[in-house]
């Protein structure tokens, strides 16, 4: 069993060294069948990380009276923490808003000049809300409502709530995203396809190529795993080389792309991606390509392996 | 040794390759078929290694029919059987070494073995100096040496020789038939299909003559007659 595997093994690499045009040809279609479905996988990721960051945007914002008490503020964001929906609650007071609307400000001259003529702060105090999940903001939302109604007249120190105002803003984007992801995935698969099916042609051709010598293995006796071990191991090193030529590929195009992909896509930057994710983007590259080559060439050889090929003359 | 019983064979219910052929062939026979092109000669021979099916009749091995043999119990048979082919039919990717190499792995043999007995085999065939030659390296000779080494390392019951020499100068031709000659004094029986008069004639051995697919002439010291 030792002796066998490693004849096939060594058959496997003499065969695919002495077949230098064959392999080479084989590792350049194997290669871009994986430089596509990575950048798929890429491409993917991209928008799903938009999406979840999106999602991470999207939050209530309480804007209280001028002259609301800061007890009953407080007494406010207890409850709302109590909520089981609600995340986290953070607090901006008066003083806290205007300084950070100064810093933001900073240069705008116009605009501080006319803050400094009104009188005192004008900015109200704020609740953030963070909810577990985007679908239970509304949820919050009619708590707050309803929480509000019951106070009357003076009383009434909720101003605004901002949920409905970015609600369909919000909703509107997500469903863009989702869309996008959609068509995203049906280019990925018909990509895919296509690319496997040329690699799978391309291994066929290949082995064709070798019909006859499989014939005279088998006049000779030998048994169909014997024969197509080789061309299985030629298989996976057309696999595991063209796996890593598509990482070396991947390196340069994402550098050159990064800093676009930073701005089009909140942020992310995919050279950025990449390097994180190097050990997990090639091993899944490794495997797909090991895969797709061992297959292949199981496939194309069984063909010649069936007493119906064996041509002796 | 082996029998045709019969041994019918129509391609497309109409071109008959073989028409109830019945013959034997005894154990250590030298036996050369011959016959014009298209007279059956090849298809008797690919009934032999099971490569083709008779339509009608029964082709037999040691008194096992061998087109009821199963896979496994076939590969057996192929082992015993050293083939050798007008093209010569070796591995193009594989030298000398390796293709002889090849048909030892094939019938299970050990790397030790295989490292005593392919330069030995080699040198048998004069082409000691050869063992690490390609086939695209070789005359058209030296590769049906190779060829006939392949043939004979796995020490056969029995060769088929197709043609051997069919591509080869005389002088290549002469040197062939001596091989095959010395093979079979060693006891392998052998069976060779030729076009070349002046071999069967030099032979002085067994001639079958075939027509149309069938058998015409059986003679024990037969000349080339057609």
């Amino acid at each position: 069993m030792f002796t066998t595997t490693k004849r096939i093994i060594r058959a496997g690499f003499l065969s695919f060294w002495r077949n230098g045009v064959v392999s080479f040809a084989s590792i350049l279609v194997v290669t871009v069948t994986l430089f596509v479905g990575g950048s798929m996988f890429f491409l993917g990721e991209l928008l799903e990380s938009s999406l979840a960051e999106l999602k991470d945007k999207v939050d209530v914002n309480i804007y209280f009276t001028l002259d609301a008490p800061e007890e009953e503020i407080f007494g406010l964001k207890q409850s709302l923490e109590s909520l089981p929906a609600v995340a986290y609650v953070s607090y901006t007071s008066r003083d806290q808003a205007l300084e950070s609307f100064e810093e933001k400000h900073a240069d705008d001259y116009t605009t501080l000049q006319a803050l400094e003529e009104l009188d005192g702060n004008p900015l109200p105090a704020s609740l953030n809300i963070k909810a577990k999940e985007a679908s239970q903001y509304e949820t919050i939302a009619r708590f707050l409502e309803d929480k509000n109604a019951l106070m009357e007249g003076d009383e009434k120190i909720v101003e605004k709530v901002t949920y409905y105002q970015n609600k369909t803003a919000i909703d509107k984007l997500a469903s863009i995203i989702a869309g996008a992801e959609r068509l995203g995935l049906a280019i990925t698969f018909t990509l895919i396809a296509i690319s496997i099916l040329i690699t799978f042609n391309t291994i066929r051709l290949a082995i064709y190529t070798s019909r006859q010598e499989i014939s005279i293995m088998k006049l000779m006796g030998a048994g169909n795993a014997y024969i197509r071990g080789p061309f299985i191991v030629e298989g996976i090193m057309y696999g595991a080389i063209s796996a890593l030529a598509a990482m070396a590929l991947f390196y340069p195009v994402t550098l050159w792309i990064g800093d676009a992909t930073a701005k089009f896509f909140s942020g992310i930057n995919v050279h950025a991606y990449y390097i994180d994710h190097l050990i997990s983007i090639f091993g899944s590259t490794l495997l797909a390509g090991i895969f797709l080559g061992a297959v292949s060439s199981a496939i194309a050889v069984s063909k010649y392996l069936n007493e119906k090929h064996l041509k002796m003359t | 040794m082996i029998t045709f019983d019969s041994v019918s064979k129509k391609y497309m219910d109409r071109y008959v390759a073989l028409d109830n052929v019945s013959l034997t062939i005894r154990q250590g026979e030298f036996i050369s078929i011959v016959g014009h092109s298209g007279a059956g000669k090849t298809t008797l021979l690919k009934m032999l290694l099971a490569e083709d099916k008779p339509t009608s009749g029964i082709v037999t091995f040691e008194d096992v029919d061998i087109h009821s043999l199963r896979r496994k119990h076939l590969l057996n048979l192929r082992r015993r059987i050293g083939v050798v082919f007008q093209d010569f039919k070796l591995l193009p990717h594989k030298t000398a070494f390796e293709n002889i190499a090849f048909a030892m792995e094939a019938a299970g043999r050990t790397d030790e073995e295989i490292e005593a007995d392919v330069p030995h085999v080699l040198a048998l065939v004069d082409l000691g100096d050869k063992i690490w030659c390609f086939p695209n390296e070789m005359s058209g000779g030296e590769m049906q040496r190779v060829a006939i080494a392949r043939a004979i390392v796995n020490q056969p019951d029995l060769i088929i020789a197709d043609e051997p020499t069919g591509n080869l100068d005389p002088i290549n031709t002469h040197d062939i038939i001596q091989i095959l000659k010395k093979i079979n004094d060693l006891g392998t029986t052998v069976i060779l299909t030729t076009h070349n008069k002046r071999v069967i004639d030099s032979l002085g051995r067994r001639v079958i003559t075939m027509d149309k697919g069938r058998v015409v002439r059986d003679n024990e010291q037969g000349s080339y007659v057609l």
